[in-house]
């Protein structure tokens, strides 16, 4: 199987000008785009995953430039999937967020296949902790530093739950981290890599935190779930779980969702499965220390 | 015509010819598909035939998301109707549901897989400011607020503009005839009132008569400017024909509307294209298709062109200028010049602006 690291710069810019196949746990991505930092964004974040390998691909997309001044001056870049642009055109420099933001979008609202629950999820031992997200409530700085303390990454903004089984999968793509959660996570660990900065975007700074090879090596791995967290940081609290009833969870995580309206009875028993296997806790920190710990004792 | 529109067409007409499909071949079918908003239809077709199974694994899941969508879609509608009805059911006055929503509501066979945009209603004209002000009640609120899009609606339109529930977001259009008042061809709308049809437990709404409901299909279609979902309303009118034609006098009945209702034209193309694209079973003698000879090679290629459009990789000049033109054909049918120039130039200025911003 080919990987992106297998590609050299040329092979991989001329197969990003064509199309290049990237394969994210169970969805192939079919990637055209001739920008510099969607190259870059690649080389450097995904060079541990494969390149697709099947005829049928999930998605088609491309992040190009529009055809008017903007393509010069003060350029501008669309995503766009398939005839659709969801978003209005960014600045150039901002295609590799683009590209992340884009592939969000697409399995939000077309993976039917799967209950989308809006969630960061990791395992360690062989149970998932899913953390869904409450704005602001530091899921993602929390997300990044368990990646980085022996936790697997399955993703960091969107939960698949298998509609079948119950299961969770793994996407195991980059986590994305905003303003000073990219500097907090920075002074955590020396082994954060991080593509390029998007400065001013809607979200302020966004970076990329680049998943560990063992991540990558696991994303068909799906894993069930033991435990739901919602985790909300606040200066200097104690690290303190409290139980948090399942049937509140159950309507969190229905208005979290991205497609529970469209999944009708379906949607409606596997978040029930899934919710009925799982602890449910809420999660205060003020500390990311305190945090990993009270998150070691949970999985022990 | 390409390859991949050929494709499409092909699954629609013959849903066990896609199980010979390459992997390849299904790539380009998926998307095609979506872009048309056909992909729930072909799904669904693909269960009947209990031919899942035999799928590439990556089409047989993206088929499966795509009956859930078909799903959702149903219950959406179901829902939105019953609440319009609950707002104007009081009113002592036919409520005609159009399109999408009246084939959900009279279990006809375009509902089976259709995607749905807005709701739409037809009810008498003199009933249409007590309408609006009912539903303004019941939470919808009037969109296009600036004084030439409301004068533009209300003079010249056959509908108010559009309604956005201030909750549930969905869109209600409210008509009073099935075209503008200012387009060439004139049918009468107490015309269609008189040959309305109930809808089974629900006290003042009604569907359009069988023949109506080709007419309107056909009329809409072929007044369209915008291309997009041009395949899926052929789909619509294929389904229709094929299901009230297995009445033997239907085809006649159906002629000698549209020669009442001003709206021959369009039931010609209707009939025309959907047999040509769709294998549509009309028999040759009772076709009524005269489309016009001269005209008949070109505005022939360009509808297909348009018919087409919804492909991914439409983007050759040819076919955008096609399409530009099939727009402005469709503005230059539904009014005459002397409002149409100032109205396209009106609507250039207000775009450039909003790119502005």
């Amino acid at each position: 199987m080919m990987h992106i690291r297998d590609l050299s710069d040329l092979e991989l810019a001329d197969r990003l000008a064509q199309g290049l196949d990237l394969q994210t746990g169970p969805f192939i991505f079919h990637i055209q785009s001739r920008e510099r930092s969607v190259y870059s964004g690649l080389r450097r974040l995904y060079a541990d995953f494969p390149v697709g390998e099947e005829a049928v691909r999930d998605f088609h997309v491309r992040v190009h430039r529009p055809a008017n001044l903007r393509r010069w001056y003060h350029p501008q870049v669309i995503f766009e999937h398939d005839l659709v642009s969801p978003f209005k055109p960014l600045p150039a420099n901002h295609a590799f967020a683009a590209l992340e933001w884009g592939m969000n979008w697409c399995i939000a609202g077309y993976a039917h296949h799967y209950l989308t629950l809006h969630a960061a999820v990791l395992e360690r031992n062989g149970r998932a902790v899913m953390l869904p997200g409450e704005p602001g409530a530091g899921k993602s700085t929390l997300t990044a530093a368990l990646s980085l303390s022996g936790w697997r990454l399955l993703t960091d903004e969107t939960a698949l739950v298998d509609l079948d089984t119950g299961v969770l999968w793994p996407m195991a793509r980059p986590v994305n981290l905003k303003n000073s959660s990219i500097d907090i996570i920075q002074a955590f660990s020396r082994e954060a890599v991080f593509g390029d900065k998007a400065f001013d975007t809607h979200k302020g700074t966004v970076a990329h935190l680049k998943p560990s090879t063992e991540t990558v090596l696991r994303m068909n791995e799906p894993c069930r779930i033991g435990w739901v967290v919602f985790p909300r940081w606040q200066a200097d609290s104690p690290a303190r779980l409290t139980r948090r009833p399942r049937a509140d969870t159950f309507v969190f995580a229905a208005e979290n969702s991205f497609n529970y309206s469209v999944m009708g009875e379906t949607g409606f028993r596997a978040l029930e499965g899934l919710i009925r296997e799982a602890e449910c806790f809420d999660f205060r920190y003020g500390r990311l220390e305190d945090a990993l710990a009270t998150f070691e004792r949970l999985s022990a | 015509m390409n390859t991949a529109f050929q494709r499409l067409l092909t699954s629609l007409r013959q849903p066990e010819s896609m199980l010979g499909l390459s992997e390849s071949e299904w790539d380009a079918l998926l998307r095609h598909s979506r872009s048309a908003g056909l992909l729930s239809r072909l799904a669904l077709d693909m269960q009947a035939s209990q031919g899942e199974d035999n799928l590439p694994d990556r089409v047989r899941r993206h088929m499966r998301g795509a009956t859930y969508i078909a799903e959702r879609q149903i219950r959406a509608v179901r829902w939105e109707v019953h609440k319009v009805h609950q707002a104007l059911e009081h009113m002592d006055m036919p409520i005609v549901l159009l399109k999408g929503a009246a084939y959900v509501m009279a279990d006809l066979p375009p509902a089976r897989g259709r995607l749905f945009g807005d709701i739409d209603l037809l009810v008498p004209r003199e009933h249409l400011d007590d309408v609006e002000m009912q539903l303004i009640t019941n939470g919808w609120h009037g969109t296009h607020r600036d004084a030439y899009d409301q004068c533009y609606y209300r003079e010249w339109m056959h509908e108010i503009p559009p309604m956005t529930h201030i909750t549930r977001g969905s869109t209600l259009d409210v008509h009073h005839n099935i075209l503008p008042l200012t387009a060439r061809l004139k049918p009468q709308a107490k015309d269609l009132f008189t040959s309305i049809v109930p809808i089974p437990s629900y006290r003042n709404l009604y569907r359009l008569g069988n023949a109506d409901l080709v007419l309107h299909s056909a009329t809409h279609l072929f007044h369209e400017g915008e291309w997009g979902h041009g395949l899926r309303d052929l789909v619509d009118l294929d389904a229709l024909l094929r299901h009230f034609g297995t009445d033997s006098g239907f085809l006649e009945t159906l002629a000698a509307r549209a020669d009442t209702m001003d709206l021959r034209i369009p039931l010609n193309y209707a009939l025309h294209f959907s047999q040509t694209l769709l294998g549509t079973p009309i028999g040759d003698d009772k076709t009524p298709a005269r489309v016009p000879r001269l005209a008949h090679s070109l505005i022939h290629h360009m509808f297909i062109q348009g018919f087409a459009s919804a492909h991914p990789d439409m983007s050759a000049p040819v076919a955008r200028l096609v399409l530009l033109l099939l727009y402005i054909r469709s503005h230059w049918l539904r009014m005459p010049l002397h409002h149409l120039l100032p109205h396209l130039f009106h609507k250039t200025l207000a775009r450039s602006k909003t790119e502005k911003e």
